[in-house]
């Protein structure tokens, strides 16, 4: 599994949203699956918005998550992105 | 057993079964519902913001062929009004750009576009039907719009030789998620079956290849793929256990378990028409029939995988075994496995080059 680099701009992959803020619980839906979302897998969710890098979303959750060790929150989202990608929730651009 | 359970996940709106296919190993029920009744768009809407009360998030519109409706658009609104996530499965016929740019603007969230193989002569003849060339333009014009696309290979004994040019097709098209689907044996396939079972070894070099594959595509394209039952050693968790995960409501307005279901005898379903949604899932016969443990036979009460596969498949149970209730007879601990042993035997027996010679197949035809 290799890791997301950290200027690519991660987007949700066609077919891959979020359902509605006013729905409970939030979700990921994508084709013929839909993974649950608990605060910190929507924080990193919602920033996958193909305007923020990878380096961005995780200082903006290091700032939120200030108690946890920086590196722990660095490692964790990487991972997760990698775990999205794999289920092909994800694109990752790059852009000048 | 719990009363009321969990609300359903996902409702397969089976929303007609007129086609312009044929195919040999169609699901749909050997007796099909005619086009007078089908359940108009209104009920329809009702239909999909009740799934969405109880907790559904993803509505399949399958059929027969959902495109054949020429009210779909407003299906496919009302499904993004109640909050779900629309998908449609579907032969791409007929469709055009018009249409498709229709159905993306109501809020369309994926397309499954199926495939009966990778040579225009023989995919035509699966599905008694000039549909190949179209699919490929369906699947060029799905990717120049941002919508999910699953390409869906019908997989089975006459075509496994092709699966290389399936795999290399499905490079091409680049979709974001590709599905090879070994035929399974309900309906009309269970009609075809000698015709369509995989070898052993056709079987085994197919897992290989499709495991390469799926290595080799990791993070660009999901693909996604079962043993068939026939052949694996545990059944299937059918529906994700019955009355658990999926709801199917056919053309007709009855709530179903499943899409083979209407096999069993003596199964009363109730029409949406009649009852609410809740009501039906939580309440009605049919649903509780085989829910929970309390109906399960032994090896499968006392059975650790119990709660993994939930006995495999009530309707392949009905249609090999002549008992509904019966362990799944492709379970290899099941009383009655020696019914599957005995078509493998015979399926084995014969070389698959022998069966390329003209087939009668016996072809799906279309409800009035």
């Amino acid at each position: 599994m290799t890791t997301p680099e950290p200027d690519s701009f991660p987007r949700l992959a066609p077919g891959c949203r979020l359902n509605e803020e006013s729905q409970q619980p939030r979700v990921l839906l994508m084709p013929e699956r839909a993974l649950r979302l608990n605060g910190p897998s929507l924080e990193i969710v919602e920033r996958c918005d193909g305007w923020h890098t990878v380096q961005q979303i995780v200082a903006e959750l290091q700032r939120i998550y200030s108690k946890a060790k920086p590196e722990k929150v660095e490692q964790d989202i990487l991972g997760y992105l990698a775990l999205l990608r794999d289920h092909r929730a994800l694109d990752f651009e790059t852009q000048t | 057993m719990s009363a009321a359970t969990s609300g359903p996940l996902a409702l397969v709106a089976e929303i007609t079964h007129r086609c312009p296919l044929h195919c040999v190993y169609c699901s749909n029920p050997l007796e099909m519902a005619k086009r007078d009744r089908e359940l108009p768009a209104g009920a329809w809407s009702r239909v999909l913001r009740e799934a969405a009360g109880l907790g559904v998030l993803q509505v399949d519109f399958t059929g027969g062929e959902p495109l054949a409706r020429p009210d779909l658009l407003e299906l496919v609104r009302a499904a993004r009004g109640a909050g779900l996530y629309a998908s449609l499965i579907t032969s791409g016929i007929p469709l055009d750009e018009k249409r498709l740019d229709e159905l993306v603007a109501a809020g369309l969230d994926h397309l499954q576009l199926s495939f009966q193989g990778a040579r225009e002569a023989s995919a035509n003849e699966f599905a008694g039907s000039a549909a190949h060339a179209q699919k490929l333009r369906v699947a060029d014009w799905v990717k120049r719009r941002r919508i999910g696309l699953t390409l869906n290979f019908v997989i089975h004994r006459q075509n496994l030789g092709q699966l290389d040019e399936m795999l290399a097709l499905t490079e091409t098209i680049a979709p974001g998620r590709a599905e090879f689907a070994h035929v399974q044996y309900y309906g009309w396939a269970f009609a075809n079956r000698e015709r369509l079972l995989p070898t052993r070894e056709q079987l085994g070099r197919s897992l290989e290849t499709l495991r390469r594959a799926e290595e080799r595509w990791r993070g660009r394209i999901r693909v996604e793929y079962v043993v068939p039952d026939y052949y694996a050693k545990y059944p299937k968790a059918c529906m994700g256990g019955w009355g658990r995960k999926v709801l199917l409501v056919a053309p007709g307005g009855e709530a179903m378990p499943c899409h083979a279901a209407n096999v069993i005898p003596g199964m009363k379903f109730e029409n949406v028409a009649a009852r609410s949604l809740r009501e039906i899932w939580e309440q009605s016969d049919a649903f509780r029939k085989f829910r929970g443990e309390q109906w399960m036979p032994e090896p499968c009460r006392s059975c650790d995988r119990r709660a993994l596969d939930f006995g495999g498949c009530r309707c392949q149970a009905f249609l090999l075994a002549g008992e509904a209730a019966a362990t799944d007879p492709v379970c290899s601990l099941a009383p009655r496995r020696s019914i599957v042993d005995a078509i493998l035997a015979e399926v084995n027996s014969a070389p698959p080059a022998a069966a390329r010679q003209k087939i009668d197949w016996i072809y799906r035809p279309n409800p009035a």
